[in-house]
C-alpha cells in the first residue's frame, strides 16, 4: 500500500543504521504506520494471534527439546521426566500440547474469515496461496509432533498416515520404506520425525514472513470488501489502533488457552497416548487429533485407498484454487445473501465431517426398522461430496446467478453509518475489481 | 459479521473442539462407570493427603506384587501436593522395600543389587515385560505411573461438550474405581457371557473379560486412621493414589491457573478500556472534529 513509509530516524545511531540497513524503517512501516481499514472486526485479530501462537510453540518446543530423548525406549519416559522432574516441565509441555490445538482453532477461524469475506479474491491470490502452504506445513508439523511422545496413538497414527503413501502406484512401497528409514515405524522414524518437527516451524516462520509481506503489498481486506479509496478517511495507522485491538483479542484468546492448560489439559488429547507405544497391540480405535478429523473422514469415505489419499490431499489443495473457483465479483459475504446461506451450510458440513471422522465407520446413523439406512461411512460420503461440491459447483455457479446486495460507497461510509443504500454499480462499482 | 454470527462461529468451534475427543474407547459392550466424587476434581480440587497415604498403603500391600510404578521415585511420596510422608519415613520405606535395585558397575566391574534409596525410582516387580507376562497368565499387569490418565470411557454427544465447561476429567479414576469396587461378580452370580479359563468377568472392562482376579476384599489392609477397611474404601483410596501418581503437579497447576486467569482477565479488562479510548475518535466523527489537529 502506498504512503506508509514515514519513518524518520531521530538519533544519530538510528540514522547511521537506517542508511546502511533500513530495518527500523521496515518495522515502522509494517507495524506502526501501516494503514489498516478502520472497519475491521475481531475476526481480523487472528493473524496476530497466530503469529504469537507460532512463537509460543517455538519457544516451548525448544525448551522441551532440551529435555526430550528421541529414542523408542526412552521417549515416553523422557516426556514423563519432563512432567515430573523438570522445573515447571508440566507447564511447558501442557502449553505446547494445548498450544497446537489453539494454533489450529485460530488458523481455522482465520481461514473461515477469509472464506466469508472473500479475502482470497484479486489482488490477494498469492497471499491466500501462501496461507494454504502454511496450513499444509502446520499439518505436517503437528502430525510429526504428535508422534514424539511415543504413546499408542503416536505410533499407530504414524503407522496409518505413513502407510497412506503406499497407495502411490509403482513407487509407493519404496517411498514408505524411505519415510520409515526401515521396514516399520521404528526408531529411525522417530528420529527423523523429531528432526523435521524441529525444522518445519522455522519454515513456517519463513512462509509467514512472505505471507505478511504479500499482505502489506495488497493491503488488508475488510468486512465490506470495498477497497481502500482514501487513506485518510478509510484507514487508521496500525499503531496504536490495530495493536491495542489485537492485544485485547490476544489476551482474550489466552484466557481460553490458559483454561485448557491449567484446568483441562488432557481434554483435547487421547487417553491412549498415555500408554507407551506397543507395536504388537493395535488400539481399538485409531483416531487422529481433532484438527485432522474432517480430513480423516474424507479419507475413510472413499473405498479405494489411493482414491482416499488423493481426495484427502485435494480437500486442502482445492483451497489454493479458490480465487478462480469463486466467480462472484463481490468480495464480502455481507453483500451476498445466497452465498451467506451456503457458507454456513459449508461450516456445518466441515464440523459434521469432523464428528464423522471421530466415529466408528460401521456405526449406524439412521435406521429404518432393523435396516440400517445410513452408516457413518455413508454419511461421510455425502458430506465429502458436498465439501467438494461447495468449491466445484456452488461457488462457480453462485457468482453467475446470485443477486448481490448493495455495497457501501466506501469504508468510511460503512463505519460512520452512512447507510448501506448505495445501489450496486453506482459509486461503489463492484464490478471494478480491486 | 455481527455479534450473532460471532456466537454462531463460537458454537461451531466448540463443536469442532469437542468432536475430537469422542473417540470411542473400546467395544461398546462395557458398562459406563458411575461418577464418583473426588477431592481432586474441579477448579479448586486438591488431593486428600490422608487418602493418598492410605492409597499408597493399598498399593504397597496389594498391587505392588504385580504392578510396577516405574516413573515415580520414592522421594515423590514426600513431595508437596502428594501423600506428603515425612522424608525419614520414605528413607525407611525405601530401605525396607522388598525388591532390590540394580546398581553398578562397582570398582571390580561387577553389577550388584542393593536396597533402594529415596532418590531411586520404584523397582519393578518383574525383570521385563516377558517375565511379567509369564508370571501372570500371558497378560502383563499395566504400570501404575500414568494409568489413571490412560483409561477413559466414551462420553458421547452432547456430554463431551458439557465436559468442557463442567471440567469433568475423572473418567479414568471413575473407570478404575468401578472396575475394582463393583466390576467383578458378587457371590453366587453367574457371568452373563462365556468367560474362558484364566479370565475373569468384569462388567466395566472393555470386552468384559479381565486377566486379573478380583484384587481387593474387605479387611485386607489395616488402616490406622479409622477409615473403614472395606473393598470400596480401598478401591477409592488406591484410585486417588493412582491419579496423584499420574498427575503429581495437579495442585500446583490449578493454583497457578487461578493466578494466571485472574491476571489475564484483569489485563483483558484494562486493554478493553484502552482500546475503547484509543478508538473513540474513529467511532464517532464528532470527536474527530473536536480533536482535529
Amino acid at each position: 500500500m502506498q504512503g506508509h513509509s514515514t519513518y524518520v530516524p531521530k538519533s544519530s545511531a538510528a540514522k547511521w543504521l537506517e542508511a546502511r540497513l533500513p530495518i527500523i524503517g521496515l518495522m515502522h512501516s509494517s507495524f506502526v504506520s501501516y494503514p489498516t481499514p478502520k472497519n475491521l472486526n475481531y475476526f481480523w485479530t487472528f493473524g496476530g494471534i497466530l503469529m504469537v501462537m507460532l512463537v509460543v510453540q517455538i519457544i516451548s518446543g525448544i525448551v522441551l527439546a532440551m529435555h526430550y530423548t528421541p529414542h523408542v525406549d526412552m521417549a515416553f519416559q523422557s516426556v514423563e521426566h519432563i512432567m515430573r522432574d523438570v522445573n515447571h516441565g508440566w507447564l511447558i509441555r501442557y502449553l505446547h500440547m494445548n498450544g497446537a490445538s489453539m494454533f489450529f482453532i485460530a488458523v481455522y477461524l482465520h481461514i473461515f474469515r477469509g472464506l466469508y469475506y472473500g479475502s482470497y479474491k484479486a489482488p490477494r491470490e498469492v497471499l491466500w496461496i501462501l496461507g494454504v502452504v502454511i496450513l499444509l506445513l502446520m499439518m505436517a508439523t503437528a502430525f510429526m509432533g504428535y508422534v514424539l511422545p511415543w504413546g499408542q496413538m503416536s505410533l499407530w497414527g504414524a503407522v496409518v498416515i505413513t502407510n497412506l503413501f503406499s497407495a502411490i502406484p509403482l513407487v509407493g512401497e519404496t517411498i514408505v520404506t524411505w519415510l520409515w528409514g526401515g521396514f516399520a515405524v521404528d526408531n529411525p522414524t522417530l528420529n527423523r520425525f523429531f528432526s523435521l518437527h524441529y525444522l518445519l516451524p522455522f519454515m513456517i516462520f519463513g512462509v509467514v514472513i512472505l505471507h505478511v509481506w504479500a499482505l502489506h503489498v495488497v493491503g488488508q481486506n475488510n468486512p465490506t470488501g470495498v477497497e481502500v479509496k482514501n487513506l485518510k478517511k478509510d484507514t487508521v495507522p496500525f499503531t496504536p489502533y490495530a495493536t491495542v485491538k489485537d492485544a485485547f483479542a490476544m489476551v482474550c484468546f489466552f484466557v481460553m488457552f490458559a483454561y485448557f492448560v491449567f484446568f483441562h489439559p488432557n481434554y483435547l488429547g487421547h487417553a491412549d497416548n498415555y500408554i507407551m507405544a506397543d507395536a504388537l497391540k493395535t488400539p481399538a480405535h485409531i483416531v487422529p487429533e481433532w484438527y485432522f478429523l474432517p480430513f480423516y473422514a474424507i479419507l475413510r469415505s472413499i473405498p479405494d485407498k489411493l482414491g482416499g489419499v488423493v481426495m484427502m490431499g485435494a480437500a486442502i489443495v482445492i483451497l489454493a484454487f479458490l480465487p478462480w473457483l469463486d466467480t462472484s465479483r463481490i468480495r464480502s459475504g455481507s453483500y451476498r445473501p445466497t452465498f451467506r446461506i451456503f457458507f454456513w451450510v459449508f461450516v456445518f458440513v466441515c464440523v459434521l465431517l469432523g464428528w464423522v471422522g471421530s466415529q466408528d465407520t460401521a456405526r449406524a446413523v439412521m435406521k429404518f426398522g432393523d435396516q440400517t439406512v445410513l452408516t457413518m461411512v455413508g454419511l461421510g460420503q455425502i458430506l465429502t461430496a458436498y465439501y467438494f461440491g461447495h468449491f466445484l459447483v456452488i461457488l462457480p455457479l453462485l457468482g453467475l446467478f446470485e443477486k448481490p446486495g448493495s455495497l457501501p460507497a466506501s469504508i468510511a461510509e460503512s463505519v460512520l453509518g452512512g447507510g448501506y443504500g448505495t445501489p450496486v454499480g453506482a459509486a461503489a462499482s463492484p464490478e471494478h475489481k480491486g | 459479521m455481527t455479534m450473532k454470527t460471532l456466537f454462531k462461529a463460537a458454537a461451531a468451534l466448540t463443536l469442532i473442539l469437542g468432536l475430537g475427543t469422542t473417540a470411542a474407547h473400546a467395544a461398546g459392550d462395557a458398562v459406563q462407570p458411575p461418577r464418583q466424587s473426588w477431592s481432586f476434581a474441579g477448579p479448586l480440587g486438591r488431593y486428600d493427603n490422608n487418602q493418598l497415604q492410605r492409597g499408597f498403603q493399598v498399593y504397597q500391600n496389594v498391587c505392588a506384587a504385580c504392578h510396577s510404578l516405574s516413573k515415580l521415585s520414592f522421594r515423590n511420596l514426600s513431595e508437596k501436593g502428594g501423600p506428603e510422608f515425612k522424608p525419614e519415613q520414605i528413607r525407611e520405606l525405601a530401605a525396607k522395600w522388598p525388591i532390590q535395585v540394580k546398581d553398578g558397575p562397582n570398582d571390580k566391574g561387577e553389577m550388584f543389587e542393593r536396597a533402594p534409596r529415596a532418590a531411586d525410582r520404584f523397582p519393578s516387580p518383574h525383570a521385563n515385560v516377558e517375565a511379567a507376562k509369564a508370571a501372570n497368565g500371558g497378560a502383563a499387569p499395566p504400570d501404575f505411573s500414568v494409568l489413571a490418565k490412560a483409561r477413559t470411557y466414551t462420553r458421547g454427544f452432547p456430554l463431551f461438550l458439557v465436559d468442557i465447561f463442567s471440567q469433568y476429567q475423572e473418567q479414568g479414576p471413575d473407570y478404575i474405581y468401578a472396575l475394582l469396587a463393583d466390576g467383578y461378580l458378587k457371590d453366587g452370580e453367574k457371568p452373563p457371557i462365556a468367560v474362558e479359563e484364566g479370565l475373569n468377568y468384569n462388567k466395566y472392562m472393555p470386552g468384559q473379560k479381565i486377566s486379573m482376579v478380583e484384587p481387593l476384599s474387605d479387611g485386607q489392609v489395616e488402616y490406622t486412621d479409622g477409615s473403614p477397611a472395606t473393598k470400596a474404601q480401598y478401591a477409592k483410596d488406591v484410585t486417588a493414589f493412582m491419579m496423584w501418581a499420574a498427575e503429581p503437579k495437579l495442585e500446583e497447576r490449578k493454583q497457578m491457573g487461578f493466578r494466571v486467569m485472574i491476571f489475564l482477565i484483569v489485563f483483558a479488562g484494562l486493554l478493553y478500556y484502552t482500546k475503547k479510548k484509543v478508538w473513540a475518535d474513529v467511532k464517532s466523527p464528532k470527536t474527530v472534529q473536536g480533536h482535529a489537529h
